[in-house]
């Protein structure tokens, strides 16, 4: 339809006639309640995060941060990441080649039920985990017969990070690895690669950035996941708290300087999360161009 | 060139070169089945196990209605905020060109990024009365900490994201031509954003706002620093499921938990309706 002559043109008309965009006034009036905006729910609340953590000064944030609980805090959340994402990497990575490569019945069910953990509150996905093993659940006689503990412990909270982060690296995945089709994978298999071959030599390459996109988002949460893993956890100081519970336990104590210095570290990580994500987007946009909007 | 026999009737799965259809298809069902829907029906099950007259007692419990009627509310009303404001911060992101426009818009998935408990302690630092926001509210008698105010102002900071995150893909999509050949046929400004640009932004709206009202109904880290959590006042359906949990009433909280999901379960068919008649309306 459009004829790339009058296209040509485009560049020479700099200022835009005010039919197609706002006069300078209402422009002015929606910028600033756009900033406005951010600036209040966005900004400030980062802001005070910092301030309050250094509230009393460098020596009492370092102190905060050095107490035994807070330390065993950062490891236990540590760990539990480093077992929760990698395990929905490869879950990830095992969906989107199964929907993406192929077409079979039901595929459009199993997107949506992949989705599913994203619309229920995260109270109830630790809530079905003491449902199911519980001392009244439905497994929990026969796990205490058998001497495994898995609620308010470390394995009960690695659970419900799961749960809570299961669909973040398969929903980057899916769409990325559906734009990019089977070509280059069918080409490699035609000479004469096997399937492993062809995923680690040629599919893996071509989603990398999109991968490293969602572990990225993944991670984020499973670090910062509050309500799930406060309902699994039993809040057991040293034990099973983790950096965001133990957050909670700083400021119910009205320990200000030690809720916040620990706050201050997963705002630190937050910052860090939108700093790459910013840096992958721009740099490899093209390559996750899928994953935009979520 | 395909010598293959085209069978007829019902297939599961399309023929296909590449290999491994089997074990990742049945890896990802067998770890979707474990981690998610088996717990999930451990729920359902729970739930129905309790019976009908007991469910509609614990259903019809005026704290439980309370909880239920607060967390709907406030997420119903933070939605609404998030739908005007996310929109004109998509506005502005992609129509304007400013000085750290970039920074603004990586900016805004701050909530997804986050913990929620720490957005939690933050918004209440700076909206107590004696914190940077509140004590400019306070002469003017606006109470927000430890108020149901509170709470909206905790899910208009988490349902940001989802309301710009959809609409800002849509408006960068918009073809400036239609605007263009409205104008020439003497439409102003502001029939042009009315008639012709909202039309097509409708949809995404919806979409964004159900996100943001659906996120906001279950979300618990950030709400309950600032609610206060007093009974019938400010007391969100998670909460009190946590509560009743803590009272080892897991009976109530399976209840709740239900009563919960099936009403989202009916909000997002209902947007999904809603969404459908706008598409065909003005698609």
């Amino acid at each position: 339809m459009a004829d790339p002559e009058i296209k040509s043109y485009e560049p020479h008309h700099e200022s835009q006639s005010a039919a197609v965009t706002e006069s300078r006034p209402v422009k002015a009036v929606l910028m600033a309640i756009a900033f406005a905006f951010l600036a209040v729910f966005l900004l400030l609340p980062l802001i005070v995060v910092f301030h309050e953590a250094l509230a009393k000064g460098i020596g009492a944030y370092t102190e905060a941060l050095s107490s035994p609980d807070t330390r065993s805090a950062i490891r236990l959340t540590l760990l539990v990441a480093a077992i929760s994402v990698p395990l929905n990497v490869v879950f990830g990575i095992s969906a989107a080649w199964a929907i993406a490569k192929f077409e079979f019945k039901g595929k459009a069910f199993l997107t949506t039920l992949i989705d599913l953990p994203f619309s229920v509150s995260p109270v109830i996905s630790g809530l079905v985990y003491v449902l199911l093993f519980g001392a009244q659940g439905l497994l929990g006689a026969w796990l205490k017969a058998h001497g495994i503990v898995i609620l308010f412990a470390v394995p009960g909270i690695v659970l419900a990070t799961i749960f809570v982060t299961f669909p973040f690296v398969a929903r980057e995945l899916i769409p990325l690895m559906q734009e990019q089709g089977n070509g280059d994978e069918e080409a490699a298999l035609s000479l004469g690669a096997g399937g492993w071959q062809a995923f680690w030599y040629v599919t893996l390459p071509n989603v990398k950035w999109g991968l490293l996109y969602g572990v990225l988002l993944c991670n984020a949460r499973a670090m910062g996941e509050f309500g799930a893993v406060s309902v699994v956890s039993g809040h057991i100081r040293g034990l099973t708290n983790t950096m965001p519970l133990h957050v909670e336990i700083l400021y119910n104590e009205y320990n200000a300087v030690g809720a916040f210095a620990v706050a201050s570290l997963l705002a630190g990580l937050a910052l860090v999360t939108l700093v790459l994500k910013t840096l992958l987007e721009m740099r490899y946009g093209a390559e996750i161009a899928a994953t935009r909007g979520h | 060139m395909t010598t293959a026999p085209v069978k007829a009737g019902w297939r599961f799965k399309q023929p296909s070169v590449i290999p491994g259809f089997g074990l990742t298809l049945g890896f990802s069902l067998a770890y979707l089945t474990l981690i998610i829907l088996i717990p999930l029906s451990g729920l359902v099950w729970r739930s129905a196990a309790l019976g009908w007259a007991d469910f509609w007692a614990i259903a019809v419990d005026r704290r439980t209605l309370n909880a239920l009627k607060i967390s709907f509310g406030t997420a119903l009303l933070a939605a609404v905020v998030n739908v005007v404001f996310g929109t004109i911060v998509a506005w502005v992101l992609v129509r304007y060109r400013f000085p750290g426009r970039r920074i603004a818009d990586a900016m805004v998935d701050l909530p997804f990024a986050l913990p929620t408990a720490v957005a939690g302690i933050a918004l209440t630092t700076l909206y107590a009365p004696n914190g940077w926001i509140g004590q400019l509210l306070m002469p003017l008698g606006l109470k927000v900490a430890y108020t149901p105010i509170g709470i909206v102002v905790a899910l208009v900071f988490i349902g940001l994201p989802f309301v710009v995150r959809t609409v800002q893909p849509i408006m960068e999509e918009i073809d400036k031509e239609v605007e263009e050949a409205a104008a020439t046929l003497g439409a102003s400004r502001f029939q042009i954003i009315t008639r012709v640009l909202f039309p097509g932004l409708a949809p995404a709206i919806i979409t964004g706002f159900s996100l943001a009202f659906a996120r906001g109904v279950g979300e618990y880290g950030s709400v309950i620093f600032i609610a206060g959590n007093l009974p019938f006042k400010s007391e969100i359906a998670p909460l009190l499921i946590v509560i009743r949990l803590e009272e080892y009433n897991y009976e109530a909280a399976t209840a709740i938990a239900a009563i919960m999901l099936a009403l989202s379960f009916v909000m997002l068919l209902v947007v999904n309706l809603v969404q459908t008649w706008s598409r065909k309306r003005y698609g």
